[in-house]
């Protein structure tokens, strides 16, 4: 599904609220139709530097540029335009809009639709996609949790993005609803959108991605398919802490 | 919705036909109906549509009348006075927008009541070119007062219209949805490709520009302005009432709330000529308080059923 070309490279970029390092000198490319996992406990910058990547804040140094352009200082919906989307670990619903407006408003200012008329037909199609058809007019507000998800991926997906950043997707649902979110996600790929899941769970992006990075204390720590990324010391010693890394390296090593 | 409208239309042949059978004391009520409409629907872009709290219409409508009133003291001709009003407001407007709009909430609001009041201080302080304390007067239109009543009825229902036309024109399209997004949730619109910030300065421009022609056609009407009563506080929190009144984000609230308050007002005002303001306070806080939607919203079908049956 790779074809090789790099559309997003983040070189060096770090940043911090008052004395916190939040995200510290992190350097990694994203290549188009790949789906790579970014995993770190809790705390560890990952949604921060979601946040540098779209506009949402900016980087106090280094740069990230998609196609070779220099995006670092870009507003959200300048990101938006340029197929940069994302989901809230928070889902953000415009609340008394129907479903269907919801995801159309994507459609309409990012993908740039000629008119709210066709915004909607293309809305429509990303709904059936989900499965939230039949929800089309409801207001956003009176979903349940999966459904707001739903709603959140089909907002962005009407966005006709390049690169989607799943922002804790999963958070809050149960396995079985996890299984068809990851069904859903490699669905996706398959267009050909290159897709970033941000967990905090190994479980959930062992299966679906090809490549992880690994964040502990705002600090990029390892990167590697998923079989590595499990064998790595210091991936364990960030998530289990160093006694058990230690206990792990003996039963290993006899 | 189409009775609003067949309602509203039937409305607008009782003002156009009004000249012909009504009194001076009720054209001039008409006529400020047909202001503060027009007022209530300007201020529904910014308030209404996008949800900033904004209290600056007073400060709009008095610098509309100032710049009216200024160029036809020097010999502008009226409808070039009040274009100049109209353009001079939107151009202020839209660089006072690039300065408030970026506070949220109820620093816009009281950023923007600031304003009236400063520009109030300005005015009332310039007394070499603008009169100062003493007012201005204002060139009269000839014709006696029976026929500038009926022109400035008419002008005023115009302009109306207008502004409602607009209020529609923007209701369905492209930046009326971008700014009820904005209105719903500010981050999610700026990551669904909403300009945030240009739409927003948008909303403020199109809220103050009929403002300012507005005042400006308010001061070739009466002949005579002055600061106290152009940069009028009560106006900035009159008008967002009225819109609350009918109903803040639709077409017609505003129009409805607008002729309710007025009628209300002259009522109260015949009734109760000691506690009229309190009472008229009074009202307001309840209506607004049982009706969060608007009178737009106002539940007639379940009100009448729960009447009959004897439960109301």
């Amino acid at each position: 599904m790779t074809d090789g070309k790099t559309i997003l490279r983040v070189t060096g970029v770090s940043k911090s609220f008052g004395g916190i390092q939040a995200v510290q000198n992190v350097s990694f490319t994203l290549t188009a139709g790949e789906i790579v996992a970014l995993i770190g406990p809790n705390g560890a910058g990952k949604t921060t530097l979601v946040n540098l990547m779209t506009g949402t804040q900016t980087a106090d140094a280094g740069e990230i540029t998609c196609d070779g352009l220099d995006i670092t200082r870009q507003r959200p919906f300048q990101a938006a335009r340029r197929g940069i989307a994302r989901t809230f670990q928070i889902v953000q619903p415009f609340p008394e809009m129907s479903v269907i407006e919801n995801v159309s408003a994507g459609a309409l200012f990012a993908a740039n639709a000629k008119n709210r008329a066709v915004a909607e037909e293309e809305a429509m199609t990303h709904l059936e996609f989900v499965g939230l058809q039949d929800l089309a007019r409801t207001p956003a507000a009176s979903l349940t949790l999966p459904n707001r998800k739903r709603l959140e991926l089909a907002k962005s997906l009407a966005m006709n993005p390049r690169v989607l950043l799943l922002d804790e997707v999963n958070a809050g649902l149960n396995p079985s609803e996890i299984d068809g979110a990851l069904e859903l996600i490699r669905k996706i790929s398959d267009r050909g959108i290159t897709i970033m899941i941000i967990e905090h769970l190994m479980k959930v992006v062992m299966s679906a991605s090809e490549r992880i990075l690994v964040l502990h204390h705002g600090e990029l720590i390892s990167e590697g398919t998923p079989e590595e990324i499990v064998h790595d010391d210091k991936v364990i010693e960030a998530y289990l802490g160093t006694r058990y890394a230690a206990r792990h390296r003996e039963l290993a090593g006899g | 919705m189409t009775r609003g409208y067949v309602i509203l239309g039937v409305a607008v042949a009782v003002l156009l036909a009004l000249p012909y059978f009504g009194d001076n004391y009720l054209m001039r009520t008409a006529t400020f109906i047909c202001l503060y409409a027009a007022l209530a629907l300007s201020w529904n872009f910014i308030g209404g549509y996008v949800g900033y709290p904004s209290f600056a219409t007073a400060a709009f409508y008095g610098l509309g009348a100032y710049t009216g009133a200024l160029c036809q003291r020097h010999g502008v001709p009226m409808p070039v006075a009040w274009l100049v009003a109209t353009v001079l407001v939107g151009v202020f407007s839209v660089m006072l927008g690039y300065a408030v709009l970026r506070l949220r909430g109820h620093y816009f609001a009281i950023g923007s009541f600031a304003t009236v009041e400063l520009l109030r201080l300005i005015i009332s302080s310039w007394s070499s070119f603008t009169g100062g304390g003493d007012g201005l007067n204002v060139p009269i239109f000839p014709g006696g007062p029976e026929v500038v009543g009926q022109i400035f009825l008419y002008i005023m229902l115009a302009i109306a219209l207008m502004v409602f036309a607009v209020t529609i024109a923007v209701d369905r399209s492209r930046l009326g949805f971008g700014f009820r997004c904005i209105h719903q949730n500010e981050d999610a619109a700026d990551m669904v490709g909403i300009d945030t910030t240009r739409y927003k300065i948008i909303a403020f421009g199109l809220s103050a520009m009929f403002c300012g022609t507005i005042g400006a056609v308010y001061a070739s009407w009466t002949n005579y302005i002055d600061p106290n009563d152009t940069f009028d506080v009560l106006l900035s929190l009159k008008v967002p009432v009225m819109a609350m009144l009918g109903g803040t984000g639709t077409v017609l609230g505003p129009i409805l709330g607008a002729a309710s308050f007025v009628i209300m007002e002259e009522f109260i005002w015949a009734q109760f000529l000691e506690y009229n303001r309190a009472i008229l306070g009074l009202v307001i806080v309840v209506l607004i308080f049982f009706l969060p939607g608007g009178l737009l919203k106002m539940p007639f079908r379940r009100l009448f059923s729960k009447i009959g049956k004897g439960e109301g």
